[in-house]
């Protein structure tokens, strides 16, 4: 290949990179969230905020791990395109049959082996176990049922007595009864249902989940908490806020036409608001079911 | 065998129904390559929604009809189809029929010398079964709700209730796991057995042994997929529900029609531990293809040979225990994450001694910046990177936030699509002259790998930033979510680099044909390779070699010292 085609070549991306970049830089309007209401936090290239008391040891992992991987790859790049400049077939140059008999190979393998295995046992397995076995206690925590359907998030709340209600499918009704709750249940007379998740802030809580229909993926970016919602099982997860404001609930998991629209707000604020707006809903629901009647 | 031709087939059996493995190769080759544009075609489409959600798709808008694109804009089913059949086609009907049907197929009996597979009619059946799959999987795009839309992992419950789509995809998953069955079995008893004299197992080339384990993968790791695909059918059709559990309320409707009871996490397990070696089997032969161009324009043997075939193996039996690392965040406590986590930080030593070995065998070369060469060299840094996002991922607690966004679809298209395709672009280019006798034109050769390289990376590398950012993969409009909107340029920029490198793929394209008329005649060895495929006639005839050839020596007897030249092939009698 020589000197000119290569110029051509070069040429050709040079234009088609500056023809394509005003067209990114175009489409960068923003457009309004589909909510209308504002959402907060910084949103941008790197990872959402952290706003949980227990996320920053997934982000120092996620951290440390892009720190070794860009060590890895640019000290290979590096030997790689020493080859290839090096080695290159030219006059006089000939190959070396005979294998060279380098040791740092090995010793990098077994270098990143061990390396791999201090991430996996020293960082991964405890953030790992305490996100699956250290759940706090139902006493101190705010405890919600978060019930999955196509394309929606439904959170239930279980009132002063602190239990929940009964539920039946056969009791589901989508407008009026969306979670199938037996209001004649005592335990369901003072049960909150909502479609936003309010939370006190600082207080651990517990999201029981469950899905109606076919499987979603509860999803806080800024708690990094993520777990599948399976049907015909109840997951719980838990996390404690630490910071109020409005953010994003969003489903992971492909769950048909509208999943990308599976969108809930989460609202954290401080204990007052939390137990003013849980008996405005309360009210509201009380109030809706007169007016059926 | 090959002795008592008593008369010339004709046409029909000797181009259209043949059992001879060259022919079955190139039918292989060419299908799937035209699979492998439709299903990057659909992704093209998919991503005009993502890059300008909701605005009409400018010149072909309204082609689609009211069903999937009314007005030009592509609605949300639409968009699942697309994705949907777009991974299923690009793994299932693209990129495996390539590796395996087209280049095992056609490559691997001449570089064992042998004249032909071992079961051809088995060969024969296992493309035209192939072929049925391929198009009851584009006849489902016209039933009504269109193709299958639950993503290619098809996960029940949603699978079952999906559009009638979904029974033709699994109808044609069937075919396809049967045609891959019936191609592995033929595969290793053809390697076992028809290796000429003097080709020991450790005198194969190593894409022989890349072919040789990909095919226990298929062979062991398909069925229960195959099981699996009639059990969702048997739920779907019959009523059964082997992955649905009781209670269900549908869009407000208490499903009474099943008894329930099962389980949904059964099917991802039976997908996984399918899918996950189905990941090897996407990558091995691609490792094949290269390692055998690296050695012919390094002009010395590979580095660590017997090193990468013990790695191959050991990747090989690790495939079957890592499945469900692709299923942490299903539930899954602390015990059985921590062993699918450590099998999986296992499985990268091997992924890691291969490239070293591919690497290093740079060292003390005499490269030649051959079209196949660049872009088997272009595999190495994207196979790394798609090796190495693979870790945050396999690691349960980073894999928390990366779990299901773009930084998965980053990360497994570095492996397969700059990766893999790269590598079955770099088979083409080195042995269409074997195939055609022709080569293919140079400067077509290099445009193409230069645009290619730029806008391959320019589509997956922002998914990284994307899924960084949180943003969920699947979704129809990431804008919906303050964290996707924040970039959505990112998408925008990916969008750009897609159609440009669809554009770029016009010179190969051009280049494919227009050379197999007109491209400059060569000799049988036009790369100056040890291998025996390079013994045969360009093309080789029916049967293969002339004479039944002898192997003396290892595959890669390059840049022998004192040899008057600087390469020594496997079946020449003279020691050099």
């Amino acid at each position: 290949m020589n000197r000119s085609r290569i110029i051509g070549i070069a040429t050709i991306l040079v234009v088609g990179i500056c023809l394509i970049a005003p067209s990114v830089a175009l489409g960068q309007a923003d457009a309004p969230i589909a909510s209308g209401n504002q959402i907060d936090g910084d949103y941008g290239y790197g990872l959402p905020p952290m706003l949980s008391k227990d996320g920053q040891g997934v982000d120092d992992l996620i951290i440390i791990l892009h720190w070794f991987m860009t060590a890895l790859f640019v000290g290979w790049a590096i030997f790689f395109v020493y080859c290839l400049f090096r080695f290159r077939s030219r006059a006089g140059h000939k190959a070396t049959y005979d294998p060279v008999k380098a040791k740092a190979s090995k010793y990098a393998e077994i270098g990143v082996a061990a390396f791999e295995a201090f991430l996996l046992i020293g960082l991964s397995m405890p953030i790992w176990a305490a996100t699956k076995n250290d759940m706090p206690s139902k006493d101190d925590a705010t405890h919600v049922r978060v019930v999955a359907e196509q394309f929606q998030w439904n959170f239930h709340y279980p009132g002063a007595d602190g239990k929940f209600g009964r539920t039946a499918p056969d009791m589901v009704d989508t407008v009026e009864n969306p979670l199938g709750l037996d209001r004649s249940d005592p335990a369901a007379t003072d049960d909150v249902y909502a479609t936003e998740l309010h939370l006190p802030v600082n207080k651990p809580v517990i999201c029981d989940l469950t899905s109606k229909d076919v499987i979603h993926s509860f999803s806080l970016p800024v708690m990094r908490v993520k777990q599948d919602v399976i049907p015909g099982m109840r997951i719980p997860v838990w996390f404690t806020p630490v910071k109020e404001g409005r953010y994003e609930v969003a489903c992971a998991q492909l769950c048909g036409n509208n999943h990308y629209s599976m969108r809930a707000e989460m609202v954290i604020e401080d204990d007052a608001s939390f137990a003013t707006w849980l008996k405005e809903v309360g009210i509201v629901e009380e109030f809706d079911e007169d007016e059926l009647d | 065998m090959s002795g008592d031709h008593h008369h010339e087939p004709g046409f029909i059996r000797k181009y259209v129904f043949s059992v001879d493995h060259k022919v079955i190769g190139v039918q292989y080759g060419v299908t799937a390559l035209c699979f492998l544009f439709l299903g990057f075609s659909l992704m093209m489409l998919m991503r005009w929604q993502l890059a300008y959600p909701g605005e009409e798709m400018p010149f072909i808008g309204n082609i689609f009809g009211e069903d999937a694109m009314p007005g030009g804009v592509m609605l949300p089913e639409f968009y699942n189809s697309l994705g949907a059949m777009h991974g299923t086609i690009m793994i299932f009907l693209g990129v495996v029929p390539l590796l395996v049907g087209a280049f095992g197929n056609y490559v691997m009996p001449l570089q064992i010398g042998a004249p032909d597979m071992a079961f051809p009619k088995l060969n024969m059946a296992s493309y035209w079964v192939y072929l049925l799959g391929g198009i009851v999987m584009l006849c489902s795009f016209f039933v009504p709700g269109g193709a299958a839309n639950s993503g290619w992992t098809s996960y029940p419950p949603l699978s079952n209730i999906a559009t009638t789509g979904q029974t033709w995809w699994l109808f044609g998953m069937v075919c396809l796991i049967t045609s891959s069955l019936l191609g592995s079995v033929n595969f290793i008893v053809t390697i076992i057995q028809l290796r000429v004299e003097g080709l020991t197992m450790f005198r194969l080339p190593y894409f022989v042994w890349a072919q040789l384990i990909t095919s226990f993968l298929l062979l062991l790791a398909f069925p229960p997929l195959e099981a699996a695909g009639v059990l969702q059918l048997m739920d779907r059709l019959a009523g059964t529900s082997f992955f649905m559990p009781e209670g269900l309320v549908v869009s407000g409707v208490v499903q009474t029609q099943m008894s329930g009871g099962g389980s949904p996490l059964l099917w991802q397990h039976l997908f996984w531990f399918l899918a996950h070696p189905e990941v090897y089997v996407l990558i091995l032969p691609a490792m094949g293809i290269v390692a055998e161009i690296i050695a012919n324009n390094t002009r010395k043997p590979l580095w660590g040979y017997r090193a990468m075939i013990y790695s191959t193996i050991f990747l090989g039996f690790m495939s079957f225990i890592v499945w469900a690392h692709h299923m942490f965040m299903t539930g899954m406590g602390t015990k059985i994450s921590a062993f699918f986590a450590t099998t999986t930080m296992i499985i990268s030593i091997p992924s890691v001694v291969i490239l070293t070995a591919l690497v290093i065998s740079l060292y003390q070369g005499a490269i030649r910046f051959t079209v196949p060469m660049l872009f088997a060299l272009a595999f190495l840094p994207m196979f790394a990177i798609g090796g190495l996002t693979g870790l945050p991922l396999g690691l349960p607690a980073s894999d928390i936030h990366l779990h299901d966004t773009y930084y998965v679809i980053g990360h497994f298209h570095y492996v397969v699509a700059p990766g893999t395709i790269f590598a079955i672009f770099a088979g083409i280019y080195h042995w269409y002259p074997k195939v055609t006798g022709r080569t293919l034109n140079n400067a077509l050769g290099y445009m193409h790998f230069f645009l290619s390289f730029v806008f391959i990376n320019m589509v997956f590398m922002p998914m990284f930033w994307q899924g960084m950012a949180g943003v969920s993969r699947r979704l129809y409009d990431q804008t919906v979510y303050a964290h996707g909107d924040a970039v959505q340029s990112l998408t925008i920029m990916s969008s750009w680099g897609a159609w440009m490198l669809g554009l770029a793929q016009i010179p190969f394209i051009i280049n494919f044909f227009i050379s197999a008329v007109a491209g400059k005649k060569v000799s049988n060895n036009p790369w100056d390779a040890t291998t025996l495929e390079w013994l045969a006639p360009s093309p080789p005839p029916h049967g293969n070699f002339e004479t039944v050839p002898v192997v003396y020596r290892g595959p890669y007897e390059y840049s022998v010292p004192g040899a008057s030249e600087d390469f020594h092939p496997q079946h020449v009698t003279t020691e050099a």
